[in-house]
């Protein structure tokens, strides 16, 4: 007999001498991590749920609109906060870095995996694996101090160059989302090498060997063989990077000079992002309708940064149909 | 345009570690020649010399000569990557690009050449496909992954891949092993036709398939294992399976081995 579910006496399960016993470690160490999957999932609901709490009050009590305005004034009894601005800052930062690293991070990967030779190769490798570890104060302030010097010439030369257009329109600011957004591309450069360092290197050597005896050269063998299979992990690096970029804030707040009131598309404003502009107003958590209106501001920075790792999770889950 | 190898004297190396000794022998064009031989013995290492790709192998190197109608492969002057162009390579298991489709993987060799223009290369697709025995179970889905065939269909793929080049020479390195003796019948037939083109060498453990398909038949031997491979005798296939020279090859391929 068939049930509408598809089960029938055949389906049923072990009996007798084969019936799962449930050996006691078994059940301690499902019931463990059962345990702690529920507690992390109820830890995360309850802060999004405090926060939302949070921010709600300040939302309604609200006299700009929250998304289009540019407007960030929470004194007391006057609440006028949009988001308009730090999205624009944050995005526009961490696009730049990434349209500085990700290329760089493939080319370093590529040469460490199919050029180096070994014995350059696993040094440099954990080399990157360390500058991953690296604490973003640091690069802060080496891009404050250091870096500073380097980019202004380059600046200069792009705004004289291509000023015309309004990415590139010249203005004298000194912590610019240009400069921050190298400090970004410096700081994310690490994790995704390293990734992409570890799936290009899974490369089947089949896939490549069938494009060598092809007669494809080594750079041909790369692109038909290599690039293809390493794809989606690259995809999936650089969503990692840009995750982090996204939220980047010590560095961030550290570089760029806050120019509240004066808009601008250039790169070479200042401005700030989500995660700056909090860290800036920290000295506004008086009072909760204050408070919530960064919480406001912290919560659409959460949904941002969630909504690329559902597209990197989305991306890794396409590349299991590929891989054999 | 099928050509002849000549090979003298030839060590192959991975480091330190000798894997096939001495080995001299000549293949004529618009043969088959079938590489016979135990487990171990250096029959792909061997195989993978006469196109350079031996050398892809971290610490793979060789001594003596391997020359294609009279030019030595390893003389300083050749480029690998020209000397695969015209040794093309059927490997053991089937391997096509799994990120390209049927078409792309046939026309993947064509593209590296530089050839872009769509009839040209919808044209040698056609070709390559038809003459691996492809053509008819794939011609409706051109545009899906190579890797959706069966293992014996994506071997087809795979020599419809290496012919699309028109090499000059086939090597293939057991491509039979992963099929069925349908499949397997087919790439017989298939190997059958195609010499008429090319000079073919194929490494085979079935005694049956080397004197289906071959006119000449090579048994290689390790005389134990860590020691060298060696050529120990080379001849027409006829007389290979009937009337050996060498006890050790008689014995192999009765079956009266080790
Ligand atoms: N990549 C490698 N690195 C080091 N040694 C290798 C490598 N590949 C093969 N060898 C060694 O070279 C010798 C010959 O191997 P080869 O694969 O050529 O044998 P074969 O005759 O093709 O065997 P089979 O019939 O099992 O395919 C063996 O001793 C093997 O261990
Ligand atoms: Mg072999």
């Amino acid at each position: 007999m068939t049930s509408i579910t598809g089960h029938s006496e055949a389906d049923a399960g072990p009996s007798g001498d084969m019936a799962a016993t449930g050996r006691v470690g078994d059940r301690v160490f499902s019931a463990l991590a059962t345990g702690s999957g529920v507690f992390v999932v109820s830890l995360i609901g309850l802060v999004a749920a405090f926060l939302l709490a949070q921010a709600v009050p300040s939302l309604m009590d609200n006299k700009a609109s929250f998304l289009t305005s540019r407007e960030w004034q929470v004194s007391a009894g006057d609440l006028r906060f949009g988001i308009a601005d730090l999205l624009w800052v944050t995005v526009i930062s961490s696009v730049i870095a990434m349209a500085i690293a990700v290329p760089i991070a493939i080319g370093v990967a590529l040469f460490l995996t199919q050029y180096a030779p070994r014995r350059l190769a696993r040094p440099f490798a954990s080399l990157i694996d360390l500058l991953a570890a690296v604490p973003s104060i640091v690069y802060g302030i080496w891009g404050y101090f250091v870096l500073r010097d380097f980019v202004q010439p380059v600046q200069t030369f792009v705004e004289s160059a291509l000023g015309w257009f309004p990415l590139f329109a010249p203005l004298t600011v000194s912590g610019t989302i240009f400069l921050a957004s190298i400090v970004l591309a410096i700081m994310i450069l690490p994790i995704i090498t390293a990734i992409s360092r570890e799936v290009f290197d899974q490369t089947p050597a089949a896939h490549k060997e069938a494009a060598l005896a092809l007669g494809a050269t080594r750079w041909e063998m790369v692109r038909t063989a290599v690039l293809p299979f390493g794809k989606p992990g690259v995809i999936s690096a650089s969503m990692l990077g840009l995750g982090r970029a996204l939220g980047e804030t010590i560095a961030v707040t550290l570089l760029l000079s806050v120019t509240r009131g004066t808009f601008s598309w250039s790169a070479f404003a200042g401005g700030e992002t989500f995660a700056s502009r909090i860290a800036n107003g920290s000295a506004e958590f008086d009072t909760p309708l204050k408070t919530g209106a960064y919480i406001a501001a912290g919560l659409v920075l959460f949904v941002l940064t969630f909504a690329v790792n559902a597209v990197a999770r989305i991306v890794i889950e396409r590349r299991k149909a590929f891989s054999e | 345009m099928a050509q002849r190898i000549d090979v003298k004297d030839l060590n192959v190396y991975y480091g330190a570690f000798k894997a096939v000794e001495d080995v001299s022998m000549s293949i004529e064009p618009r043969t088959v020649t079938a590489f016979i031989g135990p487990s171990g013995c250096g029959k792909s290492t061997f195989l993978r010399t006469l196109n350079r790709m031996h050398e892809v192998i971290a610490g793979g190197r060789v001594e003596g000569t391997v020359a294609l109608n009279g030019r030595d492969l390893y003389s300083k002057d050749i480029d690998p990557v020209a000397v695969r162009r015209t040794v093309g390579m059927v490997f053991q298991r089937p391997n096509p690009f799994p990120t390209m489709s049927i078409f792309d993987n046939v026309a993947a060799g064509l593209r590296l050449n530089g050839v872009k223009t769509k009839a040209v290369l919808a044209e040698a697709v056609e070709r390559s496909l038809k003459g691996a025995n492809l053509w008819n179970e794939v011609k409706d889905r051109l545009d899906k992954p190579g890797a959706g065939l069966s293992g014996g269909q994506q071997q087809r793929l795979c020599i419809a891949r290496a012919i699309a080049v028109e090499p000059q020479v086939l090597l293939m390195d057991e491509p039979c092993s992963a099929l069925d003796p349908i499949s397997t019948l087919a790439i017989e037939d298939l190997i059958d036709e195609i010499k008429q083109q090319y000079t073919i060498v194929i490494v085979t453990h079935n005694m049956q398939q080397a004197a289906r398909v071959s006119d000449r038949t090579a048994f290689f031997n390790l005389a134990a294992t860590g020691k060298p491979g060696r050529l120990i005798e080379m001849g027409d296939t006829a007389k290979i399976f009937s009337n050996p020279t060498e006890k050790a090859t008689e014995d192999y391929i009765s079956g009266r081995f080790g």
